[in-house]
């Protein structure tokens, strides 16, 4: 079955055709991990939301599908963090500013936050993935008064792998119970060290009236959620982002096909209860 | 301040055992603090206390010459410190060091293995509940142990040198991992 995204058969060019962006500024977050902000060339600002996906440009080298972890719906530019870890992303991270990449989409699924409203959101990301979640946790601080408690648990390698270190303390004053750990420290880190699910049963929140949103390398995803669900959140209430080998991010050419499922129409963002069956299934 | 026996009942580890077998556990227990760097007990010497831990936090932590100190595990309020009380030659395999100000109940392993042995039944359920924080402690460490967000350019100290391998093949011919997960 062939499916196209709706909004790329209306894109004036056609789905594949990017879009310039030009780098306006650049911030490393850790030793592999920078945040690129980048303005359109046409002016016409990217409009998305949390949990989404665009297809990410460094001409001559290649694409590659990178989450949005900047703010929907608020005026700046367009945020994307990433990790330095093939060749399309390094080159991505040799960009300077005024440089120019090329953008499609956005795409997929989004994390739908308002489904968790007069509940307790928990948030839970593994490494780099909490940069997909940092939309979602901005949409939820601009309304904040919507939600009841807000949890993030963050797990991480090490104390110079924490990601968005100064943030994470804002958010902790903006009400926002925020507990991190790495998997191992030296004697100068004080906080804590373990595996991320040990801070679900430390964290504040009611297991039966929370929507959960975890994010990160897939092993972590199922156990995440397996300890979630063990502590009482209903499955269908835990969102899990997917990756996959996302190429044209329209559903054409079938890289990221996992069973029935379109990773980038379907996804990223699915119900951990639609896809916990096929996280455990070889050679999908 | 709350007595021991007022105490245990409300720690996760206690919750399932009865008041007489508490009452029984007490009687090896005293409350113990440490100042932040102090250490709980050291690598290689005789392991004869466990620790359930009431506030503050803990680190166990190991050295190796090429790594330095590293920290692998933490415990906070709620948490258990030592099982090697429990398992012959009784010698602790890591340093464990107040990481703050730290308040905790000690119990005497000796004391609770002679009471173990008196009474089958109470070893069986101390046994059970040791057994449930070795297994999962076992579960988080075998997981980290795939250094789930490590990269190519920085290996774990714990990371195979085939996994190390396996990423960077991957790594050099596709970005995965680049938004938020490690190659797959």
């Amino acid at each position: 079955m062939l499916r196209l995204a709706e909004h790329d058969v209306a894109a004036p060019g056609g789905a594949m055709v990017p879009r310039l962006f030009r780098l306006v500024e650049r911030r490393q977050d850790t030793a592999d991990t920078f945040t690129m902000m980048l303005e359109p060339a046409d002016a016409v600002p990217l409009k998305f939301i949390p949990g989404q996906f665009t297809m990410l440009s460094a001409f001559g080298v290649g694409e590659v599908p990178i989450s949005v972890s900047g703010a929907a719906d608020v005026d700046g530019p367009l945020q994307h963090t990433v990790r330095d870890v093939g060749p399309v992303t390094h080159a991505l991270s040799r960009t300077a500013v005024g440089d120019v990449v090329g953008i499609r989409g956005p795409y997929g699924t989004g994390w739908n936050v308002g489904d968790g409203a007069d509940r307790d959101l928990v948030l839970v990301a593994g490494g780099i993935g909490l940069a997909p979640l940092r939309p979602a946790m901005l949409e939820v601080l601009h309304h904040r008064q919507r939600y009841g408690r807000v949890v993030l648990l963050y797990g991480t390698r090490s104390p110079e792998d924490v990601l968005y270190a100064d943030e994470l303390t804002r958010w902790e004053k903006l009400g926002v119970e925020v507990l991190v750990t790495v998997d191992y420290g030296t004697p100068s880190w004080s906080g804590r060290v373990g595996l991320v699910t040990s801070l679900i049963p430390r964290a504040g929140f009611h297991p039966r009236s929370t929507l959960a949103l975890v994010c990160g390398p897939e092993i972590m995803m199922r156990v995440t959620a397996t300890a979630l669900i063990d502590r009482g959140v209903n499955p269908d209430d835990v969102r899990v982002s997917l990756e996959r080998n996302m190429r044209c991010g329209v559903g054409l050419c079938g890289h990221c096909q996992y069973r029935e499922l379109f990773v980038c129409l379907d996804g990223p963002v699915l119900a951990y209860a639609r896809v916990s069956d096929l996280l455990g299934t070889r050679e999908l | 301040m709350r007595t021991i026996e007022q105490y245990l009942p409300d720690h996760p580890f206690f919750r399932e055992l009865d008041p007489q077998a508490l009452t029984i556990l007490s009687g090896c227990a005293q409350n113990v603090s440490f100042a932040p760097g102090e250490f709980l007990f050291r690598e290689g010497q005789p392991a004869d206390q466990f620790y359930v831990v009431r506030r503050g936090r803990v680190a166990l932590q190991t050295h190796s010459p090429a790594a330095g100190t590293m920290v692998v595990d933490t415990a906070d309020a709620g948490d258990v410190v030592g099982w090697s009380w429990l398992v012959p030659p009784y010698r602790w395999l890591f340093d464990a060091r107040a990481a703050e100000r730290t308040g905790a109940v000690s119990f005497d392993g000796r004391c609770l293995r002679d009471k173990c042995e008196q009474d089958p039944q109470l070893g069986y359920e101390l046994m059970k509940m040791v057994t449930q924080v070795m297994f999962g402690r076992l579960t988080a460490a075998r997981v980290r142990l795939l250094d789930l967000y490590g990269t190519t350019q920085a290996a774990s100290p714990a990371l195979s040198p085939l996994l190390a391998q396996a990423r960077l093949t991957d790594a050099r011919s596709t970005d995965a991992g680049a938004t938020h997960a490690a190659p797959s």
